[in-house]
């Protein structure tokens, strides 16, 4: 071996190294979560990287909580609304933005993009007014309302992004066919938009399953929350003890279906993250 | 099918004026082509006529309906776009059947529509691809297709062939025209290609700066222009133009004098005109004879362009000047170097005034 080739060694080594730091720094703290749910409560404190016995008794413990299996389901209820909304609403914002010539068109579009900086706790006071005011307290809509505000900007921006690149004269192809606004955005656009879709609703899926202050504030009651609060609410025996197994057991429960769905809708992600960033 | 009438036509885009005061008359089943330079309004005037665009000012028919303010579904327009923008997620058939299924036809209709129109176009074997599977004639079959299956009263192309390459941009040239044989459908047709204005069209429209130069067959611009700008603009290679000065008219025409031709009998009518004055002398490459040099008229050869039928022969005036082409049947005896004499065919030469109209010919002329 020379030495051009010791060096390539070298860097290829390198190479793979820094990738399998990086797999291990991003991937360790889940792969530990999965370990501390699968260990029978009485090994929990004792360190060890690899599982000798499988134990699912955190997972029984869970899945038999009421209140648990009912966060999950107002979890899935309120997502799947806000992803809906969030994209009904969007794709016809973005249609206006993208496609209608109106005066203060980038005015309406800046705001929404500077509403979009506002971190969340500037507005809860005031959320809370208007939540409470609407009758939504301790009701699942009231959080649906109050994530679409929040994934709304994202949305729109994006999509407006992606629909500005529709060749107009396609549009116009639709017009000329006799298609009404709502017959090309449904008929035409909508089929295209797809992986601008699955990107914005992924994003904003994730954003209202994940999301705890919201939720935490404006439910009240064991029935109405979702899965991040009712997370950090599990309990132990006493007082004096932290619960890792079960909280360990169903944060992995709801970040699997998480993982699964970013799988599935990857490629699709990345070709609607990079719409925009070149011109095809 | 329908007439089409344009009375005082203008278009505004905020404070640019693109189509002026314009009048025109499209005929029942005829084959306008709308020519001109870029940004001179040919696509404003048929997204006009399409309703893409409102109308600022004047009176749009056709028929015998004013539709200035009727949406483009109900004019009874196709339009066929530069880009064919295909729908990219359907079918050719999809494609095709997407305004009739908006138009609520029945289904039976729809396909025997849809049918009908594929086989004029020879898409029958294509009706199951995506647009992405065909070829680009294939592609511009499909969107002639989308335009026609609703029957529209007029079918507008907009720079139609304009992505085809140049062997394929023939064929297609030719079916288009024998498409409007067999359907004698009126058509307009923009394009900046004046081969398939030449080919196409019964009437050409001229435009410039939103503004009609001239109308008329494609023989009357040829060998008719009006203005200045409508010889050079229609004939490749372009038509060949000199200074010349007005000696004097009379009844049977007038004499001029041009540098490097000498003194030249025209038939034009110049009595409208000066003794002295400024005018411009057009020849056409074809009509410009080559003959041995003698005297001080005399031009360089700088170039000779063998084209296998023809030979195109480029003169150069003065060191500097525009050069002069003259065309001519191959083989040609003439050498880049050689100085040669101009002799242009009196009868086929035009003349420009200060302000670049035609002159007409002088009565005597026109009556030979
Ligand atoms: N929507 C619009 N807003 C403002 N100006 C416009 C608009 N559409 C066209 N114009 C202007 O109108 C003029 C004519 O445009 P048009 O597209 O009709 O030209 P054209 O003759 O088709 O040119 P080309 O041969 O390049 O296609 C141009 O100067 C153009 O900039
Ligand atoms: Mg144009």
């Amino acid at each position: 071996m020379n030495q051009y080739q010791l060096t390539k060694l070298a860097k290829r080594v390198g190479f793979y190294a820094l990738i399998a730091v990086v797999m291990v720094y991003a991937i360790f703290p889940f792969y530990y979560a999965v370990i501390t749910s699968l260990k029978p409560s009485s090994d929990l404190f004792r360190v060890d990287f690899w599982l000798s016995t499988v134990d699912f008794g955190n997972y029984v413990q869970i899945f038999t909580q009421k209140s648990f299996v009912r966060a999950i389901f107002n979890s899935i209820i309120v997502s799947l609304s806000v992803v809906f909304i969030a994209l009904l609403l969007g794709i016809t914002a973005s249609y206006a933005l993208g496609r209608v010539r109106f005066r203060g068109r980038t005015t309406v579009l800046l705001v929404i993009l500077g509403v979009s900086m506002f971190p969340q706790v500037a507005v809860l006071s005031g959320l809370f007014e208007v939540i409470r005011g609407l009758g939504l307290y301790n009701n699942p809509a009231g959080l649906i309302l109050s994530y679409t505000i929040f994934t709304l900007p994202f949305t729109v921006w994006v999509l407006t992004t992606f629909m500005k690149q529709l060749p107009m004269e396609l549009e116009e192809a639709a017009i000329m066919d006799g298609a009404t606004p709502w017959v090309t955005i449904t008929k035409v656009f909508l089929p295209l938009m797809w992986p601008a879709m699955a990107t914005t609703g992924l994003l904003a899926f994730i954003a209202a399953w994940n999301e705890f202050l919201f939720a935490l504030t404006f439910t009240l009651t064991d029935d109405q929350r979702t899965v991040p609060v009712a997370i950090a609410l599990i309990s132990g025996g006493s007082q004096h003890e932290l619960p890792w197994g079960p909280i360990m057991a169903a944060s992995v429960t709801v970040t699997v279906p998480l993982v699964i769905l970013v799988m599935i809708f990857q490629r699709r992600i990345v070709s609607g993250l990079t719409a925009g960033a070149v011109k095809g | 099918m329908a007439s089409v009438n344009l009375s005082k036509i203008n278009k505004v885009f905020g404070s640019t004026h693109i189509i002026k005061d314009l009048d025109l008359e499209v005929g029942n089943g005829e084959f306008v082509v709308f020519v001109g330079p870029s940004g001179c309004g040919k696509s404003t005037l048929l997204r006009l006529i399409a309703g893409l665009e409102s109308i600022s000012g004047g009176e749009l028919k056709i028929g015998d309906d004013v539709v200035n303010d009727l949406p483009p579904r109900e004019r009874g327009v196709g339009m066929v776009f530069q880009s064919y923008a295909l729908y990219p997620h359907m079918t050719v058939y999809e494609n095709m059947a997407f305004g009739l299924k908006l138009a609520k036809m029945a289904k039976e209709t729809v396909d025997d529509r849809v049918m009908a129109t594929a086989r004029i176009l020879q898409l029958e074997e294509l009706l199951h691809r995506k647009p992405k599977e065909l070829s680009g004639g294939q592609r511009q079959r499909v969107a002639m297709g989308r335009a026609m299956a609703r029957e529209p009263r007029i079918l507008l192309f907009d720079e139609p062939l304009s992505n085809l390459d140049a062997s394929l941009r023939v064929q297609m040239r030719n079916e288009i025209a024998r498409l409007h044989h067999r359907l004698g459908s009126t058509m307009i047709y923009v394009t900046h290609d004046q081969v398939e204005a030449m080919t196409l069209a019964d009437k050409i429209v001229v435009l410039r700066d939103g503004r009609i130069e001239q109308v008329g067959s494609p023989q009357t611009l040829y060998q008719q222009p009006a203005t200045k700008f409508v010889a050079g603009f229609i004939g490749s290679p372009t038509m060949n133009f000199m200074p010349a000065e007005l000696l004097g008219s009379d009844g049977d025409g007038c004499k001029v004098k041009a540098p490097g031709l000498g003194e030249l009998a025209l038939p034009q009518d110049a009595s409208g005109q000066r003794h002295g004055t400024d005018l411009t002398l057009g020849v056409r490459p074809e009509h410009l004879r080559l003959a041995e040099a003698r005297g001080d008229n005399s031009f360089e050869i700088v170039n000779v362009e063998y084209l296998g039928n023809e030979v195109y022969v480029y003169l150069e005036p003065q060191a500097g000047d525009t050069l002069l082409i003259h065309r001519s049947e191959a083989p040609s005896q003439w050498q880049i170097g050689q100085r040669v004499a101009l002799v242009p065919e009196t009868e086929h030469v035009h003349l420009f005034d200060a302000d670049d109209r035609a002159l007409p010919l002088a009565k005597a002329a026109a009556a030979a």
